[in-house]
């Protein structure tokens, strides 16, 4: 008889062969870390082991902890399980963690998307046994425009903010959507401003290589540039004297929520945009079935009703209790929430 | 299609009321100069000003569509639904993009496809819609859908479409306001005509006077909530004002015109049909006379006939409520809650607008005219369904404070306070000397117990927001007491308060269903209300009016929530 190679415990998802956790909630002698998420890579364990263009990222949140890393595909004995970190396509160094022993793979999806952004490794299918996957956006509302259709709206937006000589201020999670949008703006535009809370995000990419447009801080414009200019700004900057900086503007916010009307007219943005670095339903679907697997154990969000789904067309799935951030409100219960929490 | 459901989004995505009115004025002059565009302008005025025709397509049947289009099973519709908290912007998300676009105007959609669907079946029905469709960017979608289900609310007064329509043509609000009268009736089917004659030049001679059953737009009151001591100087001396009862029944204009006769209720619409028993009213009242008043059950009649001042025998909203909305008029109910016009303004008299006359003077012609009928009725023996609002007077206003006391044994919900040198207004006007308030009771209140709470819907949607709540069925001392529900409200609390609410209904939840949660008595809230009467739609036997939840008791266990009886003593006539 196998035993669970993952099974939720109350620190968090615990590899009972490996002795480690994968993205605990507690302090836990050894962190498996999926991406840097606030919600995911969490203080107080004694270790943490992630993908090394993460590790850049733990370092700036956690401060002096013990890291160790691994590439894609590139596996390590733990106890009894075999480990490896595969392309999650979230955020940058973003992965599933896969966990072998004997002939049984289970595999930790962490957030996923299946559409390239041009910034994170794209995500790979992991065939295995059993697939604990997120469901951020577990319900059929949730289906994403092509990235390039939706980065096509916002530059027309900026663009026609800049014309009648107002800031376009976009509200995003600073973690993986600033970069993700600043990698597809049009910079011809006109300048780039980034909030404090977001350029040390932006200059670990550049670090690791990811080629960024030029970004200011607001006191480098005068006010002709600040009437053109486009500003990223995390959630909670908005509520701050930051944004008092730009005079006349027109204010958005990305994230997947904004698909629903309700969530656009709650922050009471002037525009919406549905950018998810999340999957959609179609997307989890997808990937769920790639994976092969029969068992599968739904994170976040909507578990019970993709569980009965997917129940419904024969799978064994269930929901599985986790603390990751999945509210539709989150951001507005905890204004002062850090930066780039879930980066939905 | 897509001309009206840019205007949708625009009006939509408009976080101010400023930008909601350049979004209707851009829309409106481009319109009045596009003679192309009257016919589908004359149906965007109308629904955007708050027009419904009956609906169209059953939310039945546009489930039925969804849930073949995108193969999914029932229940998982119906958790999207419960997430989004409205039901045409889930079907919109739902459905799988079209494969063609081809789109007609909002003319054309209503009068060669929509209207006529309701002469078909379902299945005709579900063949059109499918094609349809089939070939509408998902953008439209939301509008189109808001549009059949006949939900299309989307912040737009009357009066700012009113406002709208006068900048964009550079007309005389008033005449505009005039011109709007009875534009958004029920079941109406607005041609490119009534655009025109909504945005044309005046004409010489065009004062803002309706034609033949039209009404006058009417002048609604404000709110009196300044302490009694601030009287004397906001109002000035007693007799300034022109002092009533403030009657909890239907605003209406009745209208007699060239032998014909009219009536029209607060919202619009005509309702001669379902008053049939002021017909009689034409045979006492002189022609080419509109008269301003409220709509009351009274007691069935007996022998006696009623002084044209008397009060003794008005019923609750509640009786007057079972009246409206019954298709069908039975003898019995005719006899059991018969009508009456009390009269409160005289508005117009021989085909002159008396409006701008002083209250004083109106009040007096309209004295006149309602004796004049009284007598004349009287003569042949006849029992006229019309009434004189009674004049108030007292020495000063703590005196009329005293006196506001007896409002509810009156069935009344207040006063009425009206400046008696000012002229008949439009609309709610925003300020000046000439305002019409309304000084009504303090609301009746309660401590009632959150036992379910619903999902909300758009603002508040996907949060926890529609409360229902009760009282106990007995006190303390009785051990096997209940929670009776008595009441639904969704506001009076503030966004913050909601959230914590919010999350307490979501840690007490008992049980679900469906979009409602059952949730463990902790919370206790004064629970405000305007009115009050037996029903049987609730266990508890009583029905509230306008619910509204005026505190968060917090302090307060669930043990000292008050009891039915404290309700029933609330009941007109002190729940004997
Ligand atoms: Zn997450
Ligand atoms: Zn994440």
């Amino acid at each position: 008889m196998t035993k669970d190679l993952i099974v939720p415990a109350a620190e968090g998802l615990y590899c009972p062969q490996g002795k480690f956790h994968i993205d605990p909630w507690r302090p836990a002698a050894l962190a498996v870390i999926t991406h840097g998420h606030s919600d995911h890579a969490r203080w107080g364990s004694g270790a943490y082991l992630c993908h090394e263009d993460c590790a850049p990222i733990l370092r700036r949140r956690l401060g002096d902890v013990r890291i160790e890393t691994l590439r894609y595909g590139e596996s390590r004995q733990i106890g009894e399980v075999r480990l490896s970190l595969h392309p999650a396509g979230h955020v940058i160094g973003s992965a599933q963690v896969r966990i072998e022993r004997r002939d049984e793979v289970w595999v930790a999806s962490g957030d996923y998307k299946l559409e390239a952004d041009g910034i994170s490794a794209p995500f790979e299918p992991v065939r295995c046994d059993a697939f604990i996957t997120e469901s951020t956006f577990g319900l059929p509302i949730y289906r994403w425009r092509p990235q390039a259709e939706v980065m096509g709206d916002i530059n027309s937006w900026w663009a026609e903010n800049a014309r009648a000589g107002r800031a376009s201020v976009m509200q995003a999670y600073g973690l993986g959507k600033a970069q993700r949008l600043l990698r597809h703006l049009d910079a011809k535009i006109g300048p780039i401003v980034c909030h404090g809370a977001i350029e040390p995000l932006n200059q670990i990419h550049r670090d690791l290589g990811i080629a960024l447009p030029p970004t200011l801080n607001v006191g480098a414009l005068d006010k002709a540039g600040l009437s053109r200019c486009f500003a990223l700004a995390p959630p909670h900057a908005v509520q701050s004297g930051w944004i008092r900086r730009f005079g006349n503007h027109s204010e958005a916010f990305a994230s997947g929520w904004m698909r629903l009307r309700g969530n656009r007219r709650r922050r009471g943005v002037d525009q919406g945009f549905a950018l998810s670095d999340h999957a959609d339903w179609p997307g989890l679907l997808q990937a769920i079935a790639a994976t092969g697997a029969a068992r599968i154990f739904v994170t976040h969000g909507s578990g019970e009703a993709l569980s009965r789904y997917l129940r419904e067309r024969g799978y064994d799935a269930r929901p599985m209790a986790t603390e990751y951030g999945d509210e539709a409100l989150e951001g507005e219960a905890e204004p002062n929430i850090e930066a780039d929490t879930d980066g939905a | 299609m897509k001309t009206f459901a840019t205007l949708y989004r625009r009006i939509d995505a408009a976080t101010s009321t400023q930008h909601k009115r350049q979004a209707l004025i851009d829309y409106l002059r481009l319109a009045v100069g596009d003679p192309e565009q009257y016919a589908s302008a004359a149906w965007t005025v109308y629904f955007l000003a708050g027009g419904k025709p009956r609906q169209m397509i059953s939310t039945k049947l546009l489930r039925q569509l969804v849930l073949e289009a995108t193969d999914l099973p029932e229940w998982l519709l119906d958790e999207c639904y419960h997430s989004v908290g409205d039901l045409a912007e889930t079907m919109a998300l739902l459905l799988p993009p079209p494969t063609r676009v081809e789109d007609a105007p909002l003319d054309v959609w209503m009068n060669e496809r929509l209207l006529p669907l309701r002469e078909r079946d379902d299945a005709a029905r579900l063949a059109a819609l499918r094609d349809w469709l089939d070939a509408m960017p998902s953008d439209d979608r939301l509008p189109f859908f808001k549009l059949v289900t006949g939900e299309l609310r989307i912040g737009v007064s009357k009066l700012q479409m009113t406002q709208a329509i006068a900048q964009a043509t550079e007309l005389d609000a008033k005449l505009v306001a005039q011109r709007m009268m009875g534009y958004t009736q029920a079941n109406r089917a607005p041609q490119a005509q009534d655009f025109v004659a909504l945005v044309a030049p005046a004409e010489a001679g065009e004062d803002g006077r309706p034609l033949r059953g039209q009404p006058y737009p009417f002048f609604l009151a404000h709110p009196l909530q300044a302490p009694l001591s601030a009287f004397p100087e906001l109002l000035g001396p007693v007799d300034d004002w022109l002092v009533e009862w403030k009657f909890d029944g239907i605003r209406a204009q009745f209208i007699h015109r060239a032998g014909e006769w009219w009536l029209w209720s607060r919202g619009e619409e005509l309702v001669s049909d379902s008053f049939p028993e002021l017909a009689a009213l034409v045979d006492f009242l002189p022609d080419d006379i509109v008269l301003d008043g409220e709509l009351i059950v009274i007691a069935p009649r007996s022998d006696a006939r009623s002084a044209m001042d008397d009060l003794s025998d008005l019923r609750p909203f509640s009786e007057l409520q079972q009246r409206l909305g019954r298709k069908v008029l039975t003898p019995k109910m005719l006899r059991d809650r018969p009508v009456a016009l009390i009269a409160y303004d005289l508005l117009e008299k021989d085909g002159y607008d008396l409006r701008e006359k002083p209250q004083r003077e109106r009040r007096a012609l309209l004295e006149d005219v309602v004796s004049r009928a009284h007598s004349s009725a009287m003569q042949v023996g006849a029992d006229l369904p019309l009434r004189l609002s009674p004049a108030l007077t007292q020495p000063d206003w703590e005196s009329f404070a005293r006196q506001r006391e007896e409002a509810r044994a009156r069935g009344a919900e207040g006063m009425m306070l009206k400046a008696m040198g000012a002229p008949y207004g439009v609309g709610r006007q925003k300020s000046g000397a000439n305002l019409w308030w309304k000084w009504k009771l303090d609301p009746m209140s309660v401590d009632a117990v959150l036992i379910y709470a619903a999902r909300g819907h758009g603002r508040r949607s996907g949060v926890y927001s529609d409360y229902t709540f009760a009282v106990w069925s007995g006190p303390p001392e009785q051990t096997d007491r209940t929670l009776l529900p008595f009441a639904k409200a969704y506001s009076g609390l503030s966004d913050e308060e909601m959230r914590k609410v919010d999350a307490t209904i979501r840690r007490t939840t008992i049980e679900n269903f469906g979009p409602v949660r059952s949730v463990r008595p902790t919370m206790v809230f004064e629970l405000g209300f305007e009115g009050i009467g037996s029903s049987n739609r609730h266990k508890s036997g009583i029905a509230v009016r306008f619910p509204r939840m005026l505190r968060w008791r917090q302090d307060k266990p669930v043990e000292d929530a008050d009891t039915i009886e404290a309700l029933r003593a609330l009941l007109p006539g002190g729940g004997a």
